[in-house]
């Protein structure tokens, strides 16, 4: 039975995480592998997801698609199942692919597992680990209906790259135009910025960092390491740093392979969204700050004395 | 202008996770129950929207009787009216198919909800509720307001935000800073407990999924410290030993 997975992309260029649901939906063993690819793409990039192990990729090309409009997106993607004849539907989770998959479900009688972490048992059934108490446990969930949807996580599979391209197919069913009742007025991106949810690492800071004119620490050596940064809640709820670099029980939770806290004394609400990451570095002044004792490495230190020489080692490093 | 807030009941989030029976039970014992964080928040939206626009407030809850002091302590807050579905909350899907059928009796304008329950994290019901019930679902919401029956939103997305607009009927999906949480003064908490909380017998509904087991994450090793002098070190553990530089 085919799989379809739904990939997603930033300026034309597919995602990172896309590419892992693809990767994700190949080691499934299931095949034919069908990305679905909704409004602008060069044909070079939808063929591209041949690497990642897509057999075929159906582009909806329609320009009003070229906005994510939640309820139009869940529309065509349960047509995309319908005229595939898909089983299962992978999407790798993200603000618009969340928001989107519940619909689908519904819309196919599906069932539906979020916060994927593993690929599935298919031995007895169609069983799924997914993660729950915010990256506190994990429940094994069977999924009982013939359709399924399921929405994966950063870092559930090894990203595959060696594939051969992918023929692209024309896509355009009719679009309802009940569908876009929603519009998108307007969107405020930081540009050129690696993105949180999608970065492999990520540099936060916490109220210790003293004040947003002292972000340069956090800034320059997340460029040093190519990283993301992100803050805790109380530098977000006092605006030095913007509400989606907020990590944490109310925020993103990350899974990168490393996350390096800078200036956070590790409250289990912070720790919630940071649990899942691969590798934990604490910087932190105080030797009895909480997140020493959820971390792999730590230096005991004045922020404003170690990070910088940090910064200078990993260029050197780098050079 | 009618607005229905759904609530979960969910472990503080200082709660120490464990299961029992064979691990297929969360196990209660000692754990302090909360409205859900995000709930809050879109409960505290609705309170301030409730002056604003001369609005109603009905907060639902689909599960048993032991969350009967968590509906009241949303009564407390600024509902008006509350309403029990007794069923235990299987999975998704039954949830929303039970907050559906109330729905679908009521005729409510604006239908709101945490982006995600902070138990079982599936961010899918306020999705499914708008699948069941044909109007638009949007989340993950950090701004609403409602002018003239339109709802202009901010919705986060990766590295940013997004505006949306659409009229009413909505259901939306919410998270901070869409309003501060209240805490209920002496006055809310008096009035809680005469202001009506019906029980309703649940609609027959599907179950999608089934819940096998649950398991703890594997214990952390102990940390390695590295002296603050010796940064070369950190960065030589980070290359050659965890392999992530
Ligand atoms: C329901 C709920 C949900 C929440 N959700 C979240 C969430 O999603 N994310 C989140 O982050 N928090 C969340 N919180 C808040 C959380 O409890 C903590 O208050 C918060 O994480 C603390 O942030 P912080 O570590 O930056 O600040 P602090 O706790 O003030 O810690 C600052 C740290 O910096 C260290 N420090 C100070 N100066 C220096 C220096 N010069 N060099 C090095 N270190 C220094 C201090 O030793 C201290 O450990 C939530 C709370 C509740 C109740």
């Amino acid at each position: 039975m085919s799989v379809l997975v739904f990939v997603e992309g930033d300026n034309g260029k597919i995602k990172q995480s896309s590419q892992e649901a693809v990767s994700y939906a190949a080691a499934m063993q299931q095949s034919p592998v069908v990305a679905v690819a909704l409004g602008s793409y060069s044909q070079d990039e939808l063929a591209a997801l041949g690497r990642n192990g897509a057999d075929k990729v159906l582009h909806a090309s329609d320009q009003q698609l070229d906005q994510g409009v939640i309820q139009a997106y869940a529309s065509v993607l349960s047509l995309a199942m319908d005229s595939t004849g898909a089983s299962t539907m992978v999407l790798a989770r993200s603000s618009l692919a969340d928001a989107v998959a519940a619909r689908v479900s519904v819309m196919i009688n599906g069932s539906l597992a979020s916060n994927v972490i593993e690929l599935p048992d298919q031995s007895d059934g169609f069983r799924v680990k997914r993660s729950i108490y915010t990256g506190k446990a994990f429940e094994l969930v069977e999924l009982l209906a013939a359709r399924r949807v399921l929405t994966v996580k950063k870092n559930s599979v090894q990203l595959k790259e060696d594939g051969p391209s992918a023929a692209v197919e024309v896509f355009n069913p009719e679009l309802n135009q009940e569908d876009f009742k929603a519009s998108i007025t307007a969107t405020e991106k930081a540009t050129g910025e690696v993105l949180l949810p999608e970065a492999d690492i990520v540099v936060s800071g916490g109220r210790g960092l003293k004040g947003p004119e002292n972000w340069y620490l956090i800034e320059e050596l997340a460029a040093a390491l190519g990283a993301a940064t992100g803050c805790s809640k109380p530098v977000s709820d006092m605006e030095w740093r913007p509400h989606h670099e907020h990590v944490g029980q109310t925020g993103i939770k990350v899974s990168p392979s490393l996350y390096i806290a800078i200036g956070i004394s590790g409250a289990i609400q912070h720790l919630a969204g940071v649990n899942s990451s691969k590798v934990i570095v604490v910087i932190n002044k105080d030797p009895e700050a909480p997140f020493f004792k959820a971390a792999d490495y730590g230096i005991v230190g004045d922020a404003f004395d170690v990070v910088p020489k940090l910064t200078a080692a990993i260029n050197s490093l780098k050079s | 202008m009618k607005i229905l807030v759904c609530i979960t009941h969910v472990p503080d989030t200082t709660s120490r996770i464990a299961f029992k029976d064979d691990n297929t039970k969360f196990d209660d014992t000692g754990v302090q129950f909360i409205i859900g964080p995000y709930d809050d928040y879109a409960l505290a939206r609705a309170v301030e929207l409730k002056d604003e626009l001369n609005a109603s407030i009905t907060a639902l809850h689909v599960g048993g009787a032991e969350a009967d002091p968590t509906i009241r302590k949303a009564l407390a807050i600024g509902a008006d009216n509350a309403i029990r579905v007794n069923t235990p909350a299987e999975d998704s899907l039954n949830v929303a198919q039970q907050i559906a059928a109330v729905a679908r009796q009521q005729n409510y304008d604006l239908i709101l909800m945490g982006r995600e329950s902070i138990d079982f994290n599936g961010g899918q019901v306020h999705g499914m509720v708008g699948a069941l019930l044909d109007i638009p679902s949007i989340s993950p919401v950090m701004e609403l307001k409602i002018e003239n029956r339109t709802a202009k939103m901010v919705r986060e997305i990766e590295g940013g935000k997004e505006h949306v607009e659409v009229s009413l009927p909505l259901v939306a999906g919410c998270q901070e800073p869409i309003a501060e949480w209240k805490i209920p003064n002496m006055r809310g908490i008096m009035s809680a407990r005469s202001k009506p909380l019906e029980v309703l017998e649940p609609v027959a509904a599907d179950v999608q999924t089934a819940s096998i087991k649950f398991e703890l994450p594997p214990a952390k090793g102990a940390i390695k410290l590295v002296d603050a002098d010796n940064v070369e070190e950190l960065v030589n553990l980070l290359k050659n030993e965890a392999k992530v530089i």
